[in-house]
């Protein structure tokens, strides 16, 4: 098993027709990913062709669930109507939508985030990598792709990764894999102040996933979410965990690069998030070559088997 | 983006927010027809920057203090004359200051008492929240250690936005009565509207003022707003002034560069801003200082490199330069091939450490090793950092 999603989930590319959108609807069509539908308003009934792929594009979501069954859509919308294209999805009922979008603005966040608690869908990011199932092909063919990770670095397997950064993510499935060591789930959840889905969200996924087996936490400086989610894997999680955290060196005030990754109290520095990690039985990553290195310290702690 | 205090208190007065009278000056020649819009009296004098501390502050020449009390308009002109076009040093400026180019006349006003008042996204709701203290005119951070029962916070349901129980619970904290009460409701819920119309990321009042006449003011105003949201407020755009920014980060934006200036040596370029993260980081584990955070994005092309190593150079501390790539759907060799051209094209003579992993990297390492160019290749982010930090040692 795995988390979210399965290798067999279809999903809808909302955004299919744009130059973004379209180029990774290609590039998880190549990793074996059911597209089932592309959505772009006003390109209803044209289709989507990549080599022996021919992707039917829908008005809207409502009509491309009704035609496809699809369950998860993702989000390459520009950020103006982002928004407006997740409240879609969400309306559409999906059990997923994950927004890879970059540059929505934090209200509109505030008010989709308002619009949408207590429905049945489940949103991930904005400004998010996306999320990866691996496959059992050939580097991992065959699993479910959603968003923009490269997929062939991932390899069928039994640990989780979640993380705020995109780049992070591949880097610490890099090195799991070139150790043999396979992935369950990797879930990007977004670099944004406001996004739809916590670390403690998936860790308690993780956590209930019977497949996941050890869980790497990649965080970063900015608002307390790490911290939130290692007091509760103090308090409810028995598989080893690795964590990381970036930003050391970054001044208070300055955003680096994520909207939400700034330093503004003395807690929420990498200094103080760190500690939190350790006093909470979480192998820290000293530097971000040795995540996997730390994952493997902490399953021989407990004497759990990765691979 | 952050603006000035007289533009955030013209903001203010649109919405309804009263703030002291005042006037802006941006040349000498401009200080009699500025002082002229203001009554006979006691005058502020406030060097304008995108800065706080500016009162405790030093100018360069040794003059001291960047918001000064004046009895008179007369010395006001003249201290105007001192801070104007003079570089002022506050304890957020760093050592090299801000150039002062507006001054801000305002009325000094009879101050009753001091209170704090701040609209900001409370991160663990997603929710607008406003924080108000009874302890204005000091750092909230030191009031929030302290004495965190003299802060009162109430958070915004965005569905129906701030609701009038809320503006009372504010009040009641603050311990306002009568016309001052009146006064500071009608302050909050304006303040709130222009927080969330503008898209605003953060509005502080400190401090906020009570007047012995019974008047609410904003005495002070620090507004900043989402970059994201500016294509929709175009008025809001128009207050950005360039001479506060970092004009090599103004060159990194034009090339969809993410560039912030450090004090340290070693130059990074990296894509995604948890790798550009981390590699400044991982650089200072192993005792080198990076000079800057440069995050060159998903799909960095070769215009983008060479405007980066162009960037990059243009600061003097910089001894050597770790390229960091991860190019998962990139094409490390097309990289590779644009590291090569930027460095040929700049006529680079600093140390270059390239770790570089990823589709097609084995075609990308070896165009690196057959340029002929002394590129120093990294096989792990650890190894590369270790190897610029011993090459710039």
């Amino acid at each position: 098993m795995s988390i979210l999603i399965q290798p067999d989930t279809k999903i809808l590319v909302q955004g299919i027709t744009g130059d973004f959108g379209g180029r990774h609807a290609k590039l998880s069509l190549d990793y074996g990913t059911r597209v089932a539908g592309g959505v772009t308003p006003g390109k209803g009934g044209q289709f989507f062709e990549h080599k022996e792929h021919k992707v039917p594009i829908f008005n809207s979501v409502h009509e491309a669930v009704a035609a496809t069954g699809a369950t998860v859509s993702v989000v390459f919308v520009p950020p103006p109507f982002a928004a407006d294209a997740i409240l879609e999805g969400v309306d559409a009922g999906l059990d997923l939508v994950v927004a890879i979008t970059e540059g929505i603005p934090v209200r509109d966040m505030v008010r989709v985030k308002r619009a949408i608690a207590g429905r049945q869908t489940r949103l991930i990011g904005p400004n998010c990598p996306g999320v990866v199932t691996p496959g059992s092909g050939p580097q991992s063919h065959g699993g479910c792709r959603i968003g923009i990770a490269p997929g062939y670095i991932h390899q069928k397997g039994h640990v989780g990764v979640v993380s705020r950064s995109g780049t992070l993510t591949y880097e610490a499935v890099y090195q799991l894999t070139s150790k043999n060591i396979g992935q369950s789930t990797c879930v990007g959840i977004g670099g944004d102040p406001v996004n739809g889905t916590s670390h403690l969200d998936v860790i308690r996924m993780f956590n209930d996933d019977p497949d996941t087996h050890g869980i790497i936490l990649i965080g970063e400086i900015g608002g307390n979410a790490e911290v939130e989610a290692a007091r509760w894997i103090k308090a409810n999680v028995s598989k080893p965990v690795a964590g990381f955290i970036a930003g050391a060196t970054a001044p208070a005030g300055r955003r680096m690069g994520h909207a939400g990754a700034i330093v503004g109290g003395a807690e929420d520095t990498a200094a103080a998030k760190i500690a939190v990690f350790r006093e909470c039985g979480i192998e820290v990553a000293a530097t971000p070559s040795d995540m996997a290195d730390a994952l493997l310290r902490a399953a021989k702690a407990k004497g759990v088997t990765l691979t | 983006m952050n603006i000035h205090e007289y533009q955030a208190k013209a903001l203010f007065e649109t919405f309804g927010v009263p703030v002291p009278k005042g006037v802006a000056a941006k040349a000498a020649s401009d200080f009699d027809t500025a002082l002229a819009q203001l009554p006979e009296g006691p005058t502020m004098v406030k060097s304008q920057i995108h800065a706080g501390g500016r009162g405790k502050g030093t100018f360069t020449d040794g003059f001291k203090g960047g918001v000064k009390f004046c009895k008179t308009k007369a010395d006001a002109k003249e201290i105007a004359g001192r801070m104007l076009n003079n570089t002022l040093v506050t304890i957020q400026t760093g050592p090299a200051g801000r150039k002062v180019q507006t001054v801000y006349f305002t009325v000094a006003s009879d101050i009753k008492k001091e209170y704090y008042l701040a609209i900001l996204l409370d991160r663990a709701t997603s929710r607008p929240v406003i924080v108000a203290s009874t302890e204005g005119g000091v750092e909230i951070e030191k009031v929030a250690h302290e004495t965190p029962e003299k802060i009162f916070k109430v958070f915004v349901d965005p569905a129906y936005g701030l609701a009038d129980f809320q503006v009372r619970q504010l009040i009641a904290g603050l311990g306002f009565a009568g016309a001052e009460a009146k006064g500071a409701a009608k302050l909050i819920r304006n303040l709130y509207t222009m927080f969330w119309e503008t898209d605003a990321s953060m509005v502080e009042i400190n401090p906020l003022i009570t007047t012995p006449t019974g008047e609410v003011l904003a005495l002070d105003a620090k507004v900043s707003f989402d970059s994201n949201a500016l294509y929709r407020h175009p008025e809001i755009t128009a207050l950005r002034d360039l001479n506060e920014e970092d004009p090599k980060e103004i060159e990194a934006s034009k090339f969809s560069l993410s560039y912030i200036a450090l004090d340290g040596n070693i130059a990074c370029l990296v894509n995604g801003a948890g790798l550009a993260m981390s590699t400044m980081d991982i650089i200072k584990h192993f005792g080198g200082s990076p000079a800057n955070f440069l995050d060159v994005g998903g799909g960095a092309t070769k215009d983008q490199v060479v405007a980066a190593f162009k960037i990059i150079l243009g600061d003097a501390n910089v001894k050597g330069i770790f390229v960091n790539i991860f190019g998962g759907i990139m094409d490390c060799n097309v990289i590779a091939t644009g590291i090569i051209e930027a460095v040929r094209e700049v006529g680079l003579k600093l140390p270059l450490v390239v770790r570089l992993e990823g589709n097609n990297v084995t075609a990308g390492k070896a165009t690196l090793a057959s340029s002929g160019l002394p590129i120093v290749s990294g096989d792990t982010m650890a190894d590369a950092a270790r190897k610029i930090v011993q090459l710039v040692a």
